[in-house]
């Protein structure tokens, strides 16, 4: 079996990636996660082995990423409680930034990696259980959680309003 | 959506499947950051010409292929490049050596340029191929050679035919004048890039050079 050019990897996987990133981090630190995972899939690439699931490969770099910017961003909110939040390059008022992450982000963080994980890379719960630990079965109850609680704040608040 | 996502859908239909925009920084920034770090294999770009578009692609040690896109497809000289180069291949127009690629093909086709002053990375061809193309640089601008000439060049009076293969394969056509072999009895013969291509450069070439 051949190994693509990366580049077609990033044509292929980038899009799914972002929208996961989004979803776990929001619009402005989402860009950065992508770009440090692609990086990163990108330095190891030539040594993975080229029957590999790509989308896979690369949910679970995005994963790990993912959590280090949550983790600098706590660093960065000690001093002053609260991350002030980063203007998106692309950010439209009243565009899913405010609205669909606001619902995102008040999820507990398992919540929303299980829902992006699953429902945006299309990752079955196995492949999540291995990437989050646990079983597939405590990470389908997440998102299922985290999905009934979108609805209810998400959808439902726009119909209201 | 598909059937695992039912209902699932409506909610994420505020985040774009495909942002274009996003696509395309993320993409630059991907390219610079790969090359500054020094794991961008190979980079690649397109160039157009009087002769069509030209992909030209560059490892660290200079210009390693040049495809004629009206003859070759895309994604197979990506898929080439991987296989004998590294799989570490990334579109990157704003390459230092590529940039200086685009340059100099532009201003011969211009007729401002009579020979390219680029580094170029022989790692595609070998042995006797190898020997052919480098003694296709010393052919002048403006001016032919025969493939018998090329083979006796090359070290290797007999191997004409061979000669003949060397310069269809060449993959680095147009900065590595195989345009300017022909035949001995003053056909013009074929072409990595179609042989009206070659009739096209050797036509600018004899009137930039009158």
């Amino acid at each position: 079996m051949r190994r693509q050019p990366f580049e077609a990897v990033v044509d292929r996987y980038g899009p799914t990636v972002l929208r996961v990133c989004r979803a776990v981090l929001g619009p402005a630190a989402a860009e950065d996660a992508w770009s440090e995972t692609f990086l990163s899939a990108m330095r190891a690439y030539p040594a993975l082995r080229p029957d590999s699931n790509l989308e896979a490969w690369l949910v679970t770099i995005a994963h790990r990423k993912a959590i280090d910017q949550l983790r600098a961003q706590r660093r960065r909110a000690v001093p002053t409680g609260e991350v002030p939040e980063r203007p998106s390059p692309d950010g439209v008022p009243g565009g899913w930034e405010s609205d669909l992450w606001a619902s995102l982000r008040a999820l507990p963080l398992k919540q929303r990696q299980t829902v992006a994980y699953h429902y945006l890379a299309g990752l079955p719960y196995a492949e999540i259980a291995e990437i989050l630990g646990g079983t597939p079965e405590a990470a389908r109850r997440a998102a299922a959680d985290g999905i009934a609680a979108l609805r209810r704040t998400y959808l439902e608040g726009a119909a209201r309003s | 959506m598909s059937a695992r996502n039912t209902g699932a859908g409506e909610l994420f239909a505020a985040l774009p499947e495909a942002d274009e925009a996003a696509q395309r920084r993320l993409h630059t920034r991907l390219a610079a950051a790969a090359a500054a770090a020094g794991i961008l294999d190979v980079a690649y770009r397109t160039v157009d010409t009087p002769v069509g578009t030209l992909l030209v692609a560059a490892t660290g040690q200079g210009v390693v292929r040049v495809a004629y896109l009206v003859r070759e497809d895309p994604d197979r000289v990506l898929e080439q490049l991987a296989e004998r180069v590294s799989p570490r291949v990334l579109r990157d127009p704003a390459h230092l050596g590529l940039d200086q690629a685009a340059r100099e093909i532009d201003e011969y086709f211009a007729g401002r340029r009579r020979r390219f002053d680029l580094p170029l990375d022989f790692r595609l061809s070998h042995g006797f191929r190898r020997t052919v193309l480098s003694r296709l640089l010393e052919i002048e601008y403006g001016s032919t050679a025969s493939y018998a000439a090329v083979a006796a060049a090359a070290g290797s009076p007999r191997a004409v035919r061979a000669a003949g293969t060397a310069c269809a394969t060449n993959p680095l056509p147009v900065v590595v004048p195989c345009h300017r072999v022909i035949r001995s009895d003053g056909l013009l013969g074929g072409y990595a890039g179609g042989p009206e291509n070659k009739a096209t450069l050797l036509a600018l070439e004899a009137g930039a050079a009158a």
